[in-house]
């Protein structure tokens, strides 16, 4: 087997070291009825060129989003990433280390760390962020356990412009928590009351911007209010690159703000490995889940990069940790931190520009066409639509025709009424070919 | 010797002692490097964008007016940046990286070719499933090859690594406690005291009140213990087989039927399953719920620190409380079903992350398993018990063991009784390590035995490359018995970076880069 450097000879002669007899003298603790005398019943080991075809058949088997005109979002998004991003990532170095626990012989993750914890707090407008978590979902979980920690109370008022699976992922980790969580309604067109629900039993009040539906969010009244309650206010993203061109969360009075990185320096993945953002005041840094580097000083007092407060962690604190998270996403967080170095604040600025322009484009263009109705009044790249009929079929027709269309509400929140709408995301990758075709399609797929 | 341009060719006379500092603090291929916020520029950029055609903004009163403050570089620039950040790293790629319990094996590049194809990486998660019939192939593909190595009846892909396994886990026990009635009497969950940290931090964050467990004299939990520590009140058992202390745990059979006989329930921290593929499987030894760490037995890689992947087999008795997303083959198609009625088994408990699990993982996983075969991957593991013996025997007689010279798993553990009275700790045993180029072992872990050194060589190694590290190990003890301090107390001697400084990190915690301040001349001085 091409991956074991062992011989047989090696084998037979170690054993002999050790004093076994054979190696399942080594497997003596396991129970004689219960150590297998078969092989497990699966295939043998395949040559790397069998290996390929085999994956390579089921990977022709989708339909790959570069390859079609594309505007589906929800949560994840498709951009371009630069090819010096995923060499950097492949570099043995950051490819095959682990998580930096011997700080002296791993400076290269904890500065990257520092840098993406630094791009992260300015990006969302934030004193301090930590060095990720799994995804933005898990992410926004954890920042209502930490509300509920801060403000020992504990009951989460979460928005009905959350993604609903971002929603879900709350009300799980809370119900199974003991804690409280009211779900406002759907709301497509974002008039929701939140201030009403913000009284002084209130841990936090979680509100994505853009949210689900695409409406950009101010959120400075609700900041308010919270505040004025003794609440604090979780800010959620799912498209980092908004943040490029929309007011940070950290400057209209977010507490925390928790968000999908995906967006930046990673691919679509159908769904993983992703990379969440989260970021607080420093007043709070104590509270919050995962881990942190720090700056500190060597020997020879030069500085030098660690793992820092490892006292909130779970290998120390243990069932008092701050949260049970050990990996994370740190090779996300590389691909998240060195895109953002290459677009640096001017690129950021126009690449958000661009997917707006992009979305402005596509939903003019959707407007006209009969049988459409946009309904957002503000957006960034992605926004919702009313069609004639139902959304689900209407965008397995076009995927017939090599069109994804985009994402029908009703995948989200399945027979929650939401059948005629459908969520339309549109970034730099599309070209005018790509919107003159959806365009033509829906057309004339409404005409009928 | 000169050569026929005049070039002296000899290495010089004699190489006296040098210790000059450079002019630019480099070291030859050692090199410094500033932070991105220290090099790089706001207006610079490494992408060539051009900005859109004028447009009406639709973005109301929302523009951003907050500075960014993100610098950028060229692409030279990057390139340089992280290639020099990354020189300062030590890589399973470039040597032995015996770090217990992480499972630092190789990793194939033909698996990071594979996540790559267009047909993988480039698709998103709420494509219609009509588009995804391949991805969804492989993930049942994937399925049956655990289920089939675990003997489990369902697994659950959605976990993002080990603790959410754990937590995934846990949740499908409380669901199913919930349903038989029980959700608010049990709420006991007993965890050894060896156990690694997430379990009793996973355990306490839904609510679970931890009841620690001793371990024995011989590192490994009896059955008797167990039985004295079931109630009516407990809901599980979380135990990790093999254990931290890198031992089977003998008495697992017995120690699963005591707690489903007191109606508990059995979860297994499977992040050691690497020793036991193809030998023996954790569902035929009585547990209901365990998490495979993917980055760890099936090699998909560590990255830094992430990203992993736990995936959850379940027993019969714990196959309905699954979370949702639900696998359904539906016919010649695969269906993604979220909503708990559609299911079948209506007990779907809710969900732990947006969309449906770390398929670039899953893509090196199943890569890994097929180019084992079910016979590579019982090697594999044979192997890597076989290496962590070899390790055990070679410094038996120069370092201490705790339990004694009995055979390990695919780890060897040793404490620093032997240190006692040295002036060396574990500590300065391992950063010495780094000085003669290896990463340490895990240290200090687990909690139940002193100073714990936990070397795990892995199957990746060649005996060569195991014998060496051996003979390095023993020249170090022999230097800690001849008293040669200097070579712990200040090692690392020739890492990027001397030994750093953890407390001052922690007492004024620096989390970020920010600018300088200014320079003001004090006037009044003058
Ligand atoms: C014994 C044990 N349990 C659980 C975990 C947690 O796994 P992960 O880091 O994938 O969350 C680890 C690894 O760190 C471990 O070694």
């Amino acid at each position: 087997m091409r991956y074991l450097p062992l011989t047989p000879e090696d084998r037979t002669s170690m054993l002999r070291r050790i004093g076994a007899p054979d190696i399942d003298a080594l497997f003596a603790d396991v129970p004689a009825d219960k150590l297998l005398q078969e092989l497990p019943d699966l295939p043998r080991r395949k040559s790397e060129l069998e290996v390929e075809r085999t994956l390579s058949r089921m990977a022709a088997r989708n339909v790959a989003a570069g390859s079609v005109p594309f505007f589906v979002g929800a949560g994840a998004y498709r951009h371009h990433v630069p090819a010096s991003v995923d060499h950097l990532i492949q570099r043995s170095e950051f490819l095959t280390s682990y998580t930096p626990y011997q700080p002296e012989i791993a400076q290269g993750t904890l500065q990257m760390l520092f840098e993406f914890q630094t791009q992260v707090a300015n990006l969302t407008g934030m004193e301090v962020a930590n060095s990720s978590m799994y995804d933005g979902s898990t992410g926004c979980a954890e920042a209502v356990l930490m509300a509920h920690r801060i403000t020992r109370r504990k009951k989460a008022v979460l928005s009905g412009g959350l993604h609903p699976h971002y929603a879900e992922v709350v009300r799980t980790l809370s119900r199974m928590a003991g804690d409280d969580v009211m779900t406002m309604a759907p709301d497509v067109l974002a008039g929701e009351d939140m201030l009403a629900c913000i009284d002084k039993t209130v841990s936090c009040v979680v509100v994505q911007t853009p949210d689900v539906f695409g409406n950009l969010r101010d959120l400075n009244a609700l900041a308010a209010k919270c505040h004025e309650n003794g609440a604090l206010l979780i800010a959620v993203f799912t498209e980092a690159v908004s943040l490029g061109l929309i007011e940070p969360p950290g400057a209209m009075g977010a507490d925390i703000v928790v968000g999908e990185g995906q967006s930046i320096g990673n691919a679509l993945n159908f769904g993983g490995p992703y990379v969440g953002l989260f970021a607080t005041r420093q007043k709070y840094v104590r509270q919050m889940p995962g881990r942190l580097a720090g700056q500190t000083l060597d020997a020879n007092f030069e500085r030098g990069f660690v793992l820092t407060l490892s006292t909130r962690e779970q290998h120390i604190r243990r069932e008092k940790a701050t949260s049970n998270i050990c990996t994370n996403s740190g090779l996300c967080a590389l691909a998240f931190s060195i895109h953002m170095t290459l677009l640096g604040e001017s690129g950021l600025r126009t690449l958000a520009r661009v997917n707006h322009a992009n979305a402005v484009k596509l939903a003019d263009m959707l407007a006209r066409v009969p049988g459409v109705e946009v309904l957002n009044e503000t957006f960034f790249n992605e926004f919702t639509i009313r069609v004639k009929g139902d959304a689900g079929q209407l965008v397995e027709r076009l995927a017939a025709q090599g069109i994804l269309a985009g994402v029908p509400v009703s995948r989200l929140l399945p027979r929650a009424g939401f059948d005629d709408l459908l969520l339309i995301a549109s970034t730099e990758t599309n070209t005018d070919e790509d919107r003159a075709a959806l365009v033509a399609a829906l057309s004339s797929q409404l005409a009928h | 010797m000169l050569n026929n341009q005049g070039r002296p060719t000899g290495a010089g006379e004699s190489a006296p002692a040098y210790n000059r500092k450079t002019f630019t603090g480099n070291r030859a291929l050692q090199t410094r490097e500033a932070l991105i916020f220290e090099i790089g520029r706001p207006e610079v950029s490494g992408i060539d964008i051009d900005e859109p055609e004028a447009f009406t903004p639709r973005l109301g009163a929302l523009a951003r007016k907050t500075p960014l403050d993100l610098p950028g570089l060229s692409e030279p620039e990057t390139m340089r940046h992280y290639v020099r950040l990354s020189q300062k790293n030590y890589a399973i790629d470039a040597g032995l990286y015996p770090l217990g319990s992480c499972t630092m094996k190789h990793n194939p590049r033909l698996n990071e070719k594979l996540a790559r194809l267009p047909g993988f990486a480039d698709v998103h998660p709420l494509q219609p499933t009509s588009t995804v019939q391949g991805a969804l192939e492989l993930i049942e593909v994937l399925s049956g090859w655990l289920m089939e190595l675990t003997g489990a009846h369902a697994v659950a892909m959605s976990p993002k690594a080990g603790a959410h396994g754990e937590l995934c886990g846990m949740m499908a026990i409380k669901a199913a406690l919930a349903a038989r009635g029980e959700g608010s009497t049990r709420k006991v969950v007993l965890v050894p005291d060896s156990a690694h940290g997430t379990n009793p931090a996973t355990a306490a964050l839904i609510g679970f009140e931890v009841r620690a467990i001793p371990a024995r004299e011989d590192g490994t939990v009896s059955a008797q213990a167990v039985r004295e520590a079931c109630g009516p009140d407990v809901a599980a058992i979380m135990l990790t087989n093999p254990n931290t202390c890198g031992l089977f745990e003998p008495e697992v059979v017995e120690i699963a039927a005591a707690i489903h006989e007191a109606g508990g329930y059995f979860y297994c921290d499977g992040a050691n399953f690497n020793a036991i593929v193809g030998k023996v499987r954790p569902v035929d030894l009585g547990v209901d719920a365990m998490h495979i760490n993917l980055h760890k037995t099936f090699s998909t890689p560590h990255g830094g620190g992430g990203p992993g992947a736990g995936p959850v087999v379940l027993s019969e008795a714990l196959a309905p409380f699954a979370p949702a997303p639900f696998l359904r083959r539906m016919g010649a198609d695969l269906e993604i079903l979220t909503l708990v009625e559609e299911t079948g088994d209506g007990a779907a408990f809710g969900r732990l992350t947006a969309f449906h699990g770390q398929m670039g993982m899953f893509v090196r996983a199943l890569s890994y398993m097929m180019s084992h075969g079910s016979d590579g991957l019982r090697q594999a593991s044979e192997d890597a018990v076989l290496n962590a013996n070899y390790v055990r025997v070679g410094l038996g007689d120069v370092m201490s063991a705790p339990f004694g010279d009995r055979p390990c798993m695919h780890e060897a553990l040793f404490d620093d009784n032997w240190l006692k009275g040295t002036g060396v700790t574990t500590l300065d045993f391992a950063k010495a390590m780094i000085d003669e180029g290896y990463h340490p072992m895990t240290m200090y872990f687990p909690l139940v035995v002193s100073g714990a050194m936990l070397i795990e060589p892995t199957e990746s190694e060649s005996r060569a490359s195991v014998d060496l590290f051996i003979m390095t190990l023993r020249d170090l003890t022999f230097s800690v018995r001849r008293g040669e301090l200097e070579r712990f107390s200040g090692a690392p001697y020739y890492a990027p970076r001397r030994r750093l400084d953890e407390t001052r990190a922690a007492r004024q915690p620096i989390l970020r880069w920010t600018p300088p301040a200014p320079i003001i001349e004090d006037e009044a001085a003058e």
